[in-house]
């Protein structure tokens, strides 16, 4: 049997080797469509692994609170850009209590916007972010140059404005900003800090934002009473679990909310643990989807061998023939096509791994050079898939060809001119 | 006997028309005849080889080789039988192409099931038709009478009980005609049995007997009485 088998890759071998240049032809679809799909996954796997290391950095041991209700999994609505209001400055406050949430070391609230900022000739259009004084505990803000403000500022609509490392630069370039004046949507704050530079993590860049006490921003720029968003520090990453409870129960009693199954709470709480497993299910979603588009390719490769099989098998109908005269029968030219066909796309599957493999290096390798943290992986996974689908598509659409040149009568084929 | 047909007919359907192409015939070979099957284009001589050789069936009529009944046999068991009892050669080579001597020559071998050394029965058989100075050559490489001789070697490599060569010189200039006329005079010398076919008199006349053909019915069945022999004093030296 095995040496059977072995004597059939031999026949096939000999016959893919006399053919060459078609063989490679053949081959192409089934190299693209395989090495795309080697690409996508390992650029997909790159980039993902960028974005949970960003949020990661991060830290763990953060909750956020979200207006708006939320089913287990899926992301809360506000997320989608829709305004909930049902989150406030109180509520923010209520979670330092001790007694509320004994874990939590800081907290901050945020309102978020966009305005320009203008010093003398100078103007920037920049991220407006309202906080709370917890935000330096919080977040692992550090300060340049000047102070944060703090917590009785925070409550005075303080008209006092701490910029982003990229705000101070675009606006006073190397010139002392604080104590200057600024002028953000027709009210003048006075610079009383700079912010170290601190780059992009979690897909907010840091550095081009300005910081104003939150209610300042709510009730002098923005004219809201709500919260976009509430951010706690916890003591312990152990403590998140229990934290996540006791924040929702104060929440509900801020709210009055008698329910305590979560299916009337207008608010959503998330851990950073529970954001990273949300953004792997998107970000898989999204990877497995564009190997399954690029996986469409080694269909249309499978055609492509289906048609060139078909017409070697009509270009060799006299050696089909011959092969017959001299002893071959149904099944020994049935295999040889089928196996002709797997090699093929075998072969070009292999191909297709490996020059897959070198273009996701060289992508990781540019992505490094401009300063990402960009991982290479080419899973195992997608290797061994590669290698069964396009021994499968082999399989497949090798079928059919070597099916018709099996049947062909020996002397029909030997007349064949 | 070797060969015995009785009653045999062949006719093909082609949708409403029924085409027959041999009418009922009845003759013997014995092992280590050489015998020509003559006729003009048209006559069935090359249909009554491929059911001779077993690449087609007959319509009805009986057909025994080596004293069995083979009309009765799969198309597995035939392309066994073919493998093991039967070699061709053909008019046109029928060689693979982009495939060294060596490896044309090994073909029916490795659709054999008990085989020895492959390489080693192919160079023998190709040194005895003088060409084992080729063996590494591709078959676009070598003349059309070189190649014809791989073909008789090929047909050779099994030790089939019978050979059938269908216009064997039809395809090759003169010279190239006489040593392959040669190569099967000498077979036959050896003990092999062989069967001609073709349209030319003079080339059947290089056989033994000479069975005549015409319009799917035997007309003449003779002994040959002036055999021609072939001689090519290059061929072997």
């Amino acid at each position: 049997m095995i040496k059977r088998a072995k004597r059939s890759i031999i026949i096939s071998l000999t016959a893919l080797l006399a053919n060459k240049g078609r063989s490679f032809l053949t081959m192409l679809g089934i190299i693209i469509g395989v090495g795309a799909v080697i690409i996508i996954m390992a650029v997909g796997a790159g980039a993902q692994s960028l974005i949970l290391a960003q949020v990661a950095s991060l830290g763990t041991n953060l909750i956020g609170i979200l207006p708006g209700g939320s089913d287990e999994a899926g992301p809360p609505s506000s997320m989608m850009g829709i305004v909930i209001t049902t989150l406030t400055y109180e509520d923010a406050m209520a979670l330092k209590d001790k007694n509320n949430a004994p874990n939590i070391i800081d907290v901050v609230a945020y309102s978020k916007g966009v305005g320009t900022v203008s010093w003398r000739s100078n103007s920037y259009d920049t991220n407006l972010s309202g906080c709370s004084s917890g935000f330096l505990v919080v977040e692992d803000g550090e300060i340049a140059n000047g102070r944060f403000f703090n917590e009785p500022e925070e409550r005075s609509l303080a008209r006092v404005v701490v910029l982003g490392h990229t705000v101070k630069q675009e606006l006073f370039g190397d010139s002392e900003a604080v104590g200057q004046r600024v002028k953000i949507k027709k009210h003048m704050f006075e610079v009383i800090g700079v912010m170290k530079e601190r780059g992009t993590v979690a897909m907010q860049d840091y550095d081009d934002q300005v910081f104003l006490p939150i209610k300042t921003m709510q009730k002098q720029l923005e004219g809201v009473n709500h919260l976009g968003m509430i951010r706690v520090k916890v003591d312990n990453e152990s403590n998140v679990e229990q934290t996540i409870i006791d924040i929702k129960a104060t929440l509900r009693e801020q709210h009055d909310i008698a329910d305590q199954s979560g299916k009337n709470d207008d608010f959503t709480v998330r851990s950073a643990a529970e954001a990273l497993d949300m953004i792997t299910t998107v970000t898989d979603a999204l990877k497995y989807f564009l190997a399954a588009m690029a996986a469409l390719s080694l269909i249309v490769g499978g055609i492509g061998i289906m048609n060139i099989m078909l017409m070697s098998v009509t270009e060799r109908t006299r050696e089909i023939g011959l092969r017959k005269a001299v002893g071959a029968n149904n099944a020994n030219i049935m295999s040889q096509f089928l196996l002709e066909a797997i090699v093929v796309t075998l072969l070009g599957g292999i191909i297709g791994i490996i020059g897959g493999s070198i273009v996701a290096f060289v992508i990781a390798y540019g992505a490094r050079f401009l300063g990402y943290d960009w991982a290479f992986i080419i899973s195992p996974l997608s290797v061994i898939v590669a290698v069964f689908v396009s021994s499968l598509v082999g399989l497949v659409f090798g079928l059919y060809p070597a099916l018709k040149a099996s049947r062909l009568e020996p002397v029909a084929a030997l007349r064949y001119e | 006997m070797l060969i015995k047909v009785e009653d045999l007919k062949k006719e093909y359907e082609t949708g409403e028309v029924v085409t027959k192409v041999l009418h009922g015939l009845s003759f013997g070979i014995q092992a280590g005849e050489f015998v020509a099957i003559m006729g003009p284009s048209g006559s069935g001589k090359s249909t009554l080889m491929h059911i001779l050789g077993l690449l087609e069936r007959a319509t009805s009529g009986h057909y025994a080789f080596g004293g069995q009944d083979v009309t009765e046999l799969s198309d597995d068991e035939l392309a066994r039988w073919r493998n093991k009892k039967i070699g061709f050669v053909f008019q046109s080579f029928n060689l693979l192409k982009r495939t060294t001597v060596l490896e044309n020559v090994k073909l029916p071998l490795t659709y054999a099931k008990n085989k020895e050394d492959i390489n080693e029965s192919a160079r023998k058989v190709l040194a005895s038709v003088g060409l084992s100075h080729r063996l590494n050559y591709y078959t676009n490489q070598i003349s059309g009478g070189e190649k014809q001789r791989v073909a008789i070697a090929r047909a050779l490599v099994n030790q089939p009980a019978i050979i059938f060569a269908d216009e064997p010189t039809g395809n090759l200039d003169s010279k190239s005609g006489v040593q392959v006329m040669e190569i099967l005079q000498r077979l036959n010398m050896a003990g092999n049995t062989i069967v001609l076919v073709t349209h030319e008199t003079y080339t059947s006349e290089h056989a033994k007997r000479i069975i005549q053909i015409k319009d799917g019915y035997i007309t003449d069945d003779y002994p040959v009485a002036k055999r021609r022999l072939a001689h090519d004093g290059e061929l072997l030296k």
